[in-house]
């Protein structure tokens, strides 16, 4: 047991946790702008958009790893425009790993931004604007600071489930040791190749790194709750 | 000159309307909305602000807001507003909300200095007063030096004596900032000492247009005093009849024949006016007059 503890390879872990921190910045980035515009508009296209962001709840990974491979691979208009322009290939390394999980944890990160915008009070974003300040400036210096909690729910819950992340990632990355074999994928090996007690040390990690983040997230709200603050 | 010439489609109490307006104010009037609720009032605000659509045209001297389809975005018409839910910014202080508008930190301490709050400027929005938190607001409103000051009932949560400071301080600064002012205001005698235009909404239009005296004093020919009241209560005291009626805050009792008793119920609105005689008027102890503001 104590051989097999010494020789844990933690490249998995630092893969899932690098692939999260890349995934949750980038999202952040992207769905700050998508959330803001979904919380204020009154178009007809919101129903439409909302649906196409929240997809990746209800589908299968497999189906999402799917349509990526089918999209990124060389074959593909975008996959070929990257190899011929840039020479990138997008699936089967860490780069595809990354446009996948963007996919899939999105609606991890709008969600939460959007319902803590659509909370904010109505009148406080006018008062804004009757302050001579436009769009930007009123999401930046107004509805962000007012959304704390929501918005470390996000960014947390879209890092934890990233790191969850297991059907996706087999689909567009495969199995490649230091490039694309994150934690769960790991798991899924050590199980096939009956070395139970690696997979049991490694599922334990697992846990417990999960359970940490969900009880910082849930302590945090219990506080904010409670008026206490941070 | 402000120019209002629009029309749009209103959702109100008793169905659908049109809000339908062409009107024209002074600049540097102080101007008075009225109305019962669901006449149209807030959402003229909301539409002189650009925070609500609306067709037709609107001006202020020559920059023209809403032209045709072309409506200028609220935060570049230079239109100061004043909600009724305060609407202040909660993660800054007194001061930071006053500076968000602009970073002209004299006219912050000026205006802070007007209204009393200069003492408070460090202070967060909820750890204030409802009547402090209206002044910040009106500042922050100020701070803009808005050509169009817009009042949607902003007195309406506060207790009188609040409101009758308050109604100082917005006409002391309508008069040393010289804004356009249009306030939404049920309060005949908020709008008699303030504004020196009514303009009463009906149905998404304009039913009366006037000054105050025209429009809120009521008597006519010889009545000396005309009240409107409410009849709350018809009692037969041995051989007569008395009408408890609510007058305002003012509760009274008024004799009447058992002819009009028979056709008056409570509930029912009344006119109470009184002919040829001399009124006393004794002045009120000043310690006793607020009793009930407090």
């Amino acid at each position: 047991m104590s051989e097999i503890l010494t020789n844990i390879n933690f490249a998995p872990f630092l893969l899932s946790f690098k692939l999260a921190g890349v995934v949750t910045l980038i999202l952040f980035t992207i769905s700050l702008p998508l959330a803001w515009y979904l919380s204020q508009t009154r178009s007809r296209a919101k129903p439409y958009l909302e649906a196409i962001t929240a997809l990746p709840i209800v589908l299968p990974p497999s189906v999402l790893g799917f349509y990526m491979l089918i999209a990124l691979s060389q074959h593909s208009p975008l996959g070929a425009f990257f190899k011929t322009h840039f020479d990138i290939s997008l699936v089967f390394n860490f780069t595809g790993l990354v446009i996948a999980s963007c996919f899939y944890s999105l609606p991890f990160m709008v969600q939460p931004l959007q319902g803590g915008f659509a909370s904010l009070d109505r009148q406080m974003l006018e008062a804004s604007y009757m302050s001579g300040r436009g769009p930007l400036q009123t999401l930046f210096r107004v509805a962000l600071p007012n959304i704390r909690p929501a918005l470390l729910s996000a960014l947390i819950i879209t890092f934890a489930h990233t790191v969850g992340e297991f059907g996706v990632v087999l689909m567009v990355g495969g199995s490649i040791p230091g490039e694309t074999k994150v934690a769960s994928v790991a798991i899924y090996e050590m199980v096939e190749t009956m070395d139970y007690a690696s997979a049991h040390i490694y599922s334990g990690i697992m846990v417990a790194v999960s359970f940490l983040v969900l009880l910082t997230v849930y302590l945090f709200h219990g506080r904010q709750q409670r008026g206490i603050g941070v | 000159m402000l120019r209002i010439a629009i029309t749009q489609p209103l959702h109100g109490s008793q169905g659908m309307m049109h809000l339908a307006l062409d009107l024209e104010i002074e600049e540097g009037a102080f101007v008075a909305l009225s109305g019962v609720s669901g006449s149209g009032k807030t959402t003229l605000l909301r539409i002189l602000a650009g925070l609500e659509e609306a067709k037709g045209e609107i001006s202020m001297g020559d920059a023209h807001w809403l032209d045709h389809g072309k409506s200028l975005p609220p935060h570049k018409r230079g239109v100061g507003m004043l909600f009724q839910s305060y609407a202040l910014f909660p993660h800054m202080s007194v001061e930071e909300n006053l500076l968000y508008v602009s970073a002209d930190s004299a006219l912050a301490t000026q205006l802070m200095e007007m209204t009393g709050l200069l003492p408070l400027k460090e202070r967060k929005p909820q750890q204030l007063s409802g009547g402090q938190q209206q002044r910040v607001a009106l500042c922050r409103a100020m701070m803009g030096r808005p050509r169009l000051l817009l009042l949607d009932e902003p007195l309406s949560a506060l207790d009188p004596k609040m409101r009758a400071s308050l109604q100082q301080e917005i006409l002391a600064l309508h008069r040393a900032f010289g804004t356009t002012t249009i306030m939404v205001s049920h309060e005949p005698s908020e709008i008699y000492r303030m504004a020196e235009r009514v303009l009463v909404l009906a149905e998404g239009r304009i039913a009366v247009d006037g000054s105050p005296k025209e429009v809120l004093l009521r008597t006519t020919g010889s009545q000396k005093f005309s009240f409107e009241g409410e009849i709350l209560e018809i009692l037969p005291v041995d051989v007569i009849v008395v009408a408890v009626i609510a007058i305002g805050q003012q509760i009274v009792e008024i004799v009447i024949s058992m002819e009009e008793a028979a056709t008056l119920e409570a509930g029912d609105r009344v006119s109470i006016s009184t002919k040829a005689f001399a009124p006393s008027l004794l002045k009120l102890n000043p310690s006793a007059e607020g009793a009930f503001d407090a």
